[in-house]
């Protein structure tokens, strides 16, 4: 476990920085809710008259009068966007940084087969996705408990899980993607992730191409939709998982064969 | 048994040559040139044998482990210098060095500890602070702690002051006389003559001349110093010249027509000698002229 443990030195400043900015919004959503709260009958009327894009935002199937209504959409942009960048990040780069930055040569003249390395990188992937997502979800939960209010384990446990699961998928992709370039990622991390939730938007705004639902990993944490059928689809977890799969797959095909410069 | 053998091993980088057909044994315990400039295959060498590239075609052995199917076991008993130095930004040196270690699965600190005492290397410090030279002592250690029974050391002395040289290759003669072999890659002549028993030279991705390094000394080009007026015009095998009060010359060609010619003049003194590597190394890669 010696580069899981090395990965996860190497990526705390950005792990903490990341954990601190999302827990902050997240935080400060829940905070903000019982001053919404009092304004809601207002809000609501506003969000839910806004056409295509009350839709895309899936704002029509939520009550935001409600503490899970109203989370589920805060959770969407801040949760849905900034966890997919961290996870869409924290993979795209942890291959390709070795060559970028040189350091390819002093880990890959050690004794540790090829195979171990990218087993250890996408460990320590995932065990910072993990725990970013256990973090913010604890941070959530004691923001509910501050404000007074009931928490909604189940609403709040299936929106997570969702969350987690799409960041897993993304950093499956990244993963795959970084090992076969060997310069700067991040825009590749960030343009992935982006794509993905625009796609979802698109397929909500209009029904021709709900199909995208089915490709990007945003279809199965649409939060209103999870809020609303208290399920999550298990078609599109499969599909997504099988996605991420691939894309791993893919870099321990690619870069256990690569001339490393 | 041949601690490095390669057979016919040839990489190309897409259309680019890298190397060709080269054949080199390297014996178990023995220190080994490898000479040769810049873009001629040293490093792609070396790349290749540590499993960094794969070969295009040909085969190779280190320590009697194929290169390809064995590459974790050969890593396991070898130890690298690089030409340059990088390690990841933000670490201190001890950990850097802890971290080589535990790569390797052994706890070196002991090695590592008299390792940094000789080469005056200060473990506290960041490795971003670092000048090159002091980035080249920590690889140093990295590449030694482990005490492999193989030392490949590409262009090992970039960046280290004389003395901190001296220290370096009276470490490395202590190994081999240890048993460990050296496999010392080097445009620095001087440190192959010095240092190793045999070697070779590679130019454009071949091998040119592999022998031990007396021998390849004791080739036909011999270094001619003359004072007084000769006239030279005509006369093949003529390189590095170098023409002033004494003419100074390195001298391959029929040696009776050289004699000749000094016979025509009019010489106050002349001095014939064993050309050193240096010029033996200019010597071969005079042949076909672009290099010289």
């Amino acid at each position: 476990m010696t580069i899981a443990r090395h990965e996860l030195r190497l990526g705390r400043k950005s792990f903490l920085i990341w954990l601190c900015s999302l827990s902050l919004l997240l935080g400060i959503c829940i905070f903000l809710f019982p001053e919404m709260k009092k304004e809601m009958d207002t809000i609501s009327e506003m969000f839910s008259s806004m056409g295509a894009f009350t839709a895309a935002f899936g704002m029509d199937k939520l009550n935001f009068g409600t503490l899970v209504g109203y989370y589920a959409i805060e959770c969407g942009n801040v949760l849905g966007l900034g966890g997919a960048f961290f996870a869409s990040l924290c993979a795209v780069s942890i291959l390709s940084k070795e060559e970028k930055e040189r350091t390819a040569e002093f880990l890959l003249t050690h004794p540790v087969g090829r195979f171990r390395i990218i087993t250890e990188k996408i460990l320590a992937v995932l065990i910072q996705v993990i725990l970013m997502n256990a973090a913010v979800f604890l941070v959530s939960i004691g923001s509910m408990a501050a404000i007074g209010e009931s928490i909604p384990w189940k609403e709040m446990i299936l929106l997570h899980l969702a969350y987690l699961l799409m960041q897993i998928e993304l950093a499956g992709i990244c993963f795959g993607v970084s090992a076969f370039i060997r310069r700067s990622s991040l825009g590749i991390g960030l343009g992935i992730a982006i794509l993905m939730y625009f796609l979802n938007i698109m397929a909500n705004i209009t029904d021709s191409v709900s199909f995208l639902k089915y490709i990007t990993p945003f279809g199965y944490c649409d939060s209103s939709a999870v809020v609303s059928d208290l399920s999550l689809d298990a078609v599109k977890i499969c599909i997504g998982m099988a996605i991420g799969l691939v894309g791993v797959c893919a870099a321990y095909i690619e870069y256990g064969r690569k001339d490393i410069h | 048994m041949e601690a490095i053998k390669t057979t016919e091993l040839t990489k190309y980088y897409g259309k680019a040559r890298g190397i060709i057909g080269l054949n080199l044994c390297v014996e178990e315990g023995e220190c080994f040139g490898f000479i040769g400039p810049n873009g001629a295959g040293k490093s792609t060498t070396i790349r290749t044998l540590l499993g960094l590239i794969s070969p295009s075609s040909g085969t190779a052995s280190v320590l009697g482990k194929d290169i390809v199917a064995e590459k974790t076991a050969i890593l396991k008993e070898t130890g690298y210098l690089p030409s340059e130095a990088v390690f990841y930004a933000g670490m201190k040196v001890k950990d850097i060095l802890k971290l080589s270690a535990d790569l390797r699965g052994m706890d070196c600190s002991r090695e590592a500890d008299i390792l940094c005492q000789r080469l005056q290397l200060d473990t506290s410090r960041k490795v971003d602070e670092l000048s090159f030279g002091n980035r080249k002592k920590v690889a140093i250690v990295c590449a030694l702690q482990s005490k492999p029974s193989l030392l490949i050391l590409d262009e090992p002395t970039g960046g280290l002051d004389p003395l901190m040289q001296r220290e370096f290759f009276e470490i490395i003669r202590e190994r081999n006389s240890r048993g460990a072999t050296v496999f010392l890659s080097s445009h620095i002549l001087t440190e192959v003559q010095h240092n190793c028993c045999r070697a070779a030279v590679i130019r454009e991705g071949r091998i040119i001349a592999c022998d031990s390094v007396d021998a390849l000394g004791n080739s036909n080009a011999k270094r001619i110093s003359v004072t007084g007026q000769v006239d030279l015009g005509g006369l093949e095998g003529i390189r590095d010249l170098k023409e002033g009060s004494t003419t100074s010359f390195l001298f391959s060609g029929d040696m009776n027509l050289l004699l000749n010619k000094l016979a025509q003049g009019n010489v106050s003194d002349l001095s014939v000698s064993e050309p050193d590597l240096e010029e033996i190394f200019l010597h071969y890669y005079g042949k076909g002229g672009d290099e010289s």
